[in-house]
């Protein structure tokens, strides 16, 4: 079948059938056909490309599946369950199961450190959280219309966003200087260009956590973002889709900001994204969350909800397993312990080669700072890096430049989609390649750290050895697959 | 500035429409045999609920096709992180054997122009954002399911344009009345993308012969546009002449151009499993199948229901059985309803496939008129207790037609509903002002009583099923 657009097809399809706003024409997935041509395996090919590029909670699904074991009933196909079959199978209501939309405003809830309360009434369901954000486009902005994004961010927003939407997308910098904060100074410069430009802007999209950086955003950022949308009256679309990978002592969710900021803020203008695919590692499920404090968009996102429902049938599953209180606590608690620890193993085993990241406390990803290798600080030369790191040191990670970001050298790395043995791969892989580095001409490497380095080299093995039987001592007794049946090119997956 | 976007402001969602008066009446009283027996009956949805315990029966013997039951979890997540937007290769073949079955083997699919999406209703969506630009029309022949309006126009902002059908000969769609549409819009500067066409048709509940859609194509051909049938109701056809695809139209016209043909099918009439959201996008055109691939993100389907399915459609064995007598069952419903309509003079179109009859009571209007029509369905629906749907909802252009289902309740509650009908008729015919004699209106009696009888012995009632719907009302279900 022929990928490309035929000649004739410009006047019999429509123009979002022949743009190339769906964004899978970008250089950026030659990575990911590297993978998908070589994939990594530890004993089958154990020279292969290792996915790291893929955004994936693959660490407690053995919680998820213990606890399926002993609850046939949550299945409309187990002898338990199947009375259930039709009144499921026939149930197409919008509003969706009752006993599922409370179920998942108690498990938002619960990874908010039960500081807000979520009302069920206003879950609206969505075709996971990319159908989420494109049917709160719909509600928000006309074409044509924008909304402010912070930079770096997501890149399939380019397309979950704008495409069918026509909505634009008008980038908010952040900087490393201040660990890539949004600070008010670069939302009004961004507001302000868009002005001049005769652009009408809607709202402001953030992610917190974010992807690709992993950091949480603090109170202060929050309220000073909720300030802004209020003087402007501007929509504020929170993607809190990563709120379950930090531990909810340290996550501060919109909904909580909003409640402390009743009265002198518009509750119109909010409105949360939310999906179980990274918190729950279920993206397969597409469930899709969109959570308004603006009735009308309640009411109107019901009706869109239509074109993407979730299935009754993972409906019914997750409204059985979310109601559980003991295993919601439990599986919150673990994973989230889980993630730390796999995120810190990963970072130490970085930082033993001089590779820094920055400090994240969320997702599923670390924001790596590669600029001290690169040749010239431009893009092209982080291309360059990245083939590199692709073709020999053999690890799939993304490029800022594909996250919008404005500084080159910046890498985001997947750490949460593999088990602890291809963990200690990868970092084996990355340390041979700095250390190879030194002697290269191609790598800059300050002369005074060259001894140092040499000396730490040595009981870097060690320390990481150390770090492995850390991170084994509470991992599960199964082996995880080390890479995803089918290849996850995001070129065919929903979400990255 | 205006806080939402337009589209969130218009009513292009089509709930405001005055015609949900009868589902709210449904909701604030529905039918109960035993705890409210004097409630409004649900007959105003097309579900197919006839052959839930063939597909129970499966579940049970096949704990394999779930990833929770002991026999399936080990599979559980594989499933669970899979998100690919070509969807399971089992699924996507398991879809495409079965509509191959459901042709009679006639034609084949090409599993790698399976396109999932949320629903038909997500899928007529993403094909006419594949194939028109706003301002852009599809023709739609008229009566036509009112979920179009939403599916096709509403984020999507192109338009419908009516090519009008009438009752003199059966509501066949004619080269000329394409003609006359397709000038139509040419004269108000209208560009029109395509046809659609909706084969076995909600709410005829008949099927497209060869010549009208032999016809179909040409005309598509001729003028270059679209051709999407939404066949969702191929499998309900229960009696001849037999279902013909477009596909298998294509076959027998090689020299057709394929890049203008697609086809929108769904699992939520044939098989009866609305909620699972099974929606498919099967086009000839390999841009399209990129396109609405891509676009798929938007509502793939839930890789759990995919596991399921694909299980449940690659047993040859039931999926023969299950198409037999679904199609034998819904068959003898219809008769049911039909033979007791026309008991009381009601007629219905001649119709062999879908969920629903479509009923004549223009006899029964006080004038040939949408007012008329309107009056008459309130008084369905606020005094025989029957929510059926009135034709102009379907934006048929001659007062007096309604859709009236019969396959989402059991063998019981069609007699009850039967039974209001009957009373209703005769109470109309005794009070009209047209004065109906007495010796019609003894006649009349006679044949209620004898009407039973015959019901009675046409009935047959192997299983019991719930007698109404849980929650369905249109206002929010995804699709009537």
């Amino acid at each position: 079948m022929k990928m490309e657009v035929k000649n004739g097809d410009s006047q019999l399809l429509s123009k979002l059938a022949t743009n190339n706003e769906h964004g899978e024409n970008s250089p950026y997935f030659d990575g990911w056909k590297a993978y998908e041509n070589n994939p990594f395996h530890p004993t089958k090919n154990p020279n292969g490309v290792i996915q790291m590029g893929l955004a994936e909670n693959q660490l407690s699904l053995d919680l998820i599946e213990e606890w399926i074991k002993k609850n046939p009933r949550a299945s409309i196909c187990s002898p338990e369950g199947v009375n259930a079959f039709k009144d499921i199978a026939i149930f197409q209501d919008y509003h969706g199961l009752p006993e599922f939309r409370n179920a998942v405003a108690n498990f938002m809830g619960k990874s908010r450190r039960g500081k807000v309360s979520f009302d069920p009434e206003r879950i609206v369901m969505a075709g996971g959280a990319t159908g989420a954000n494109e049917l709160l486009m719909f509600c928000l902005a006309d074409p044509g219309d924008a909304f402010l994004i912070p930079t770096p961010y997501y890149p399939a927003f380019h397309r979950d966003l704008r495409w069918r939407t026509r909505v634009q997308l008008l980038p908010v910098v952040c900087e490393s200087s201040n660990n890539f904060q949004i600070t008010k100074k670069a939302l009004e410069e961004a507001y302000e260009n868009a002005q001049k430009a005769n652009i009408k802007v809607k709202g402001l999209i953030i992610t917190n956590p974010s992807n690709p950086l992993g950091t949480t955003m603090d109170r202060a950022t929050l309220r000073t973002l909720v300030t802004f949308i209020n003087d402007k009256q501007i929509h504020l679309v929170c993607d809190e889709i990563y709120a379950a990978t930090v531990h909810s002592l340290d996550f501060v969710s919109i909904s909580e900001v909003v409640q402390e900021m009743e009265d002198y803020c518009n509750r119109s203008l909010i409105h949360v994204v939310y999906s179980l695919s990274k918190d729950m590692g279920l993206p397969g499920f597409r469930v899709g969350i969109v959570y308004s404090y603006n009735d009308i968009v309640v009411n109107i996102g019901r009706k869109m909800s239509s074109f993407g429902l979730v299935s009754s049938q993972t409906q019914h599953l997750l409204a059985s397993m979310l109601s559980d209180e003991e295993f919601v606590n439990e599986f919150l608690s673990e994973s989230t312990k889980r993630l730390a620890s796999r995120r810190g193993s990963f970072t130490k085993g970085l930082e033993q080669v001089g590779i820094r990241c920055l400090e994240s406390n969320g997702g599923l990803f670390c924001w790596m700072d590669l600029r001290k290798l690169l040749k010239k600080p431009t893009f092209e030369d982080e291309m360059g890096l990245w083939s590199v790191i692709i073709n020999d040191v053999k690890l799939n990670v993304s490029p800022g430049s594909s996250f919008h970001c404005h500084e080159p050298g910046w890498f985001r790395v997947c750490f949460a989609n593999m088990d602890d043995e291809t963990m200690v791969v990868a970092l084996r892989r990355i340390r041979n390649f700095v250390e190879k580095g030194e002697d290269a001409e191609v790598i800059t490497v300050k002369k005074q750290n060259k001894a140092c380095q040499k000396t730490l080299s040595l009981s870097t093995s060690q320390i990481c050895d150390e770090n492995v039987t850390m991170t084994l001592s509470y991992s599960s007794p199964r082996v995880i697959s080390p890479h995803s049946p089918i290849p996850h090119s995001p070129m065919v997956r929903a979400r990255t | 500035m205006e806080l939402l976007s337009k589209i969130a402001t218009n009513d292009g969602h089509g709930e405001n429409s005055a015609f949900f008066d009868g589902w709210k009446a449904y909701d604030s009283d529905p039918y109960h045999p035993t705890n409210n027996p004097n409630g409004v009956i649900q007959m105003g949805l097309a579900e197919n609920q006839l052959s839930f315990d063939l597909v129970q029966e499966w579940v049970k013997k096949n704990p394999k096709a779930s990833i929770c039951t002991s026999d399936g979890s080990n599979g559980f997540k594989d499933i669970a992180i899979f998100q690919d937007y070509h969807g399971l290769p089992e699924f996507r073949n398991a879809v495409a054997r079965f509509m191959e079955k459901v042709r009679g083997n006639r034609v084949r699919f090409d599993p790698a122009r399976i396109v999932m999406s949320g629903g038909a209703t997500g899928a007529q969506e993403t094909l006419a954002f594949c194939l028109a630009d706003p301002g852009d029309a599809l023709l739609v022949p008229a009566p036509y399911y009112p979920g179009n309006d939403r599916d096709l126009t509403w984020r999507t902002g192109i338009q419908l344009l009516p090519v009008i059908c009438h009752s003199s000969n059966d509501f066949k769609i004619t080269r000329q009345a394409l003609e006359t549409a397709y000038k139509k819009a040419q004269d108000s500067n209208i560009k029109v993308k395509g046809l659609l066409l909706n084969n076995p048709s909600n709410p005829l509940g008949t099927v497209l012969d060869r010549d009208t859609l032999t016809e179909s194509l040409k005309f598509t051909n001729d003028k270059k546009i679209h051709l999407i049938c939404d066949e969702i109701y191929s499998a309900t056809v229960f009696a001849r002449p037999n279902f013909i695809s477009i596909a298998e139209i294509l076959q027998e016209n090689a020299d057709c151009d394929r890049d203008l043909i697609h086809i929108v099918y769904s699992l939520s009439k044939d098989l009866g499993f609305p909620g699972f959201r099974v929606g498919i996008i099967y086009s000839y055109n390999d841009s399209v199948v990129n396109c609405a691939r891509k676009m798929s993100s938007f509502g793939l389907v839930s890789t759990q229901t995919q596991h399921l399915i694909a299980s449940m459609l690659s047993d040859d064995v039931f999926v023969d059985r299950f198409l037999s007598e679904s199609a034998k069952r819904l068959g003898q419903r219809h008769k049911i309803l039909s033979r007791g309509l026309s008991q009381v003079g009601i007629g219905s179109l001649k119709s062999n496939a879908g969920l629903y009859c479509w009923m004549d009571l223009r006899r029964l209007l006080k004038g040939p008129t949408f007012e008329s029509e309107i009056e008459l369905w309130r008084m369905i629906i606020n005094d025989v207790k029957i929510n059926v749907s009135p034709g102009a909802s379907f934006h048929c252009s001659e007062p007096g037609w309604f859709r009236v289902c019969f396959a989402n309740m059991d063998d019981e509650t069609v007699m009850v509903a039967l039974n209001r009908i009957h009373k209703f008729v005769i109470q109309t015919k005794g009070s009209s002002s047209d004065g109906i004699n007495r010796k019609q209106y003894g006649r009349s009696k006679l044949e209620i009583s004898l009407s039973f009888r015959r019901l009675d012995e046409i009935m047959m009632a192997p299983h019991k099923m719930s007698p109404h719907s849980p929650m369905s009302s249109p206002l929010v279900r995804a699709r009537t």
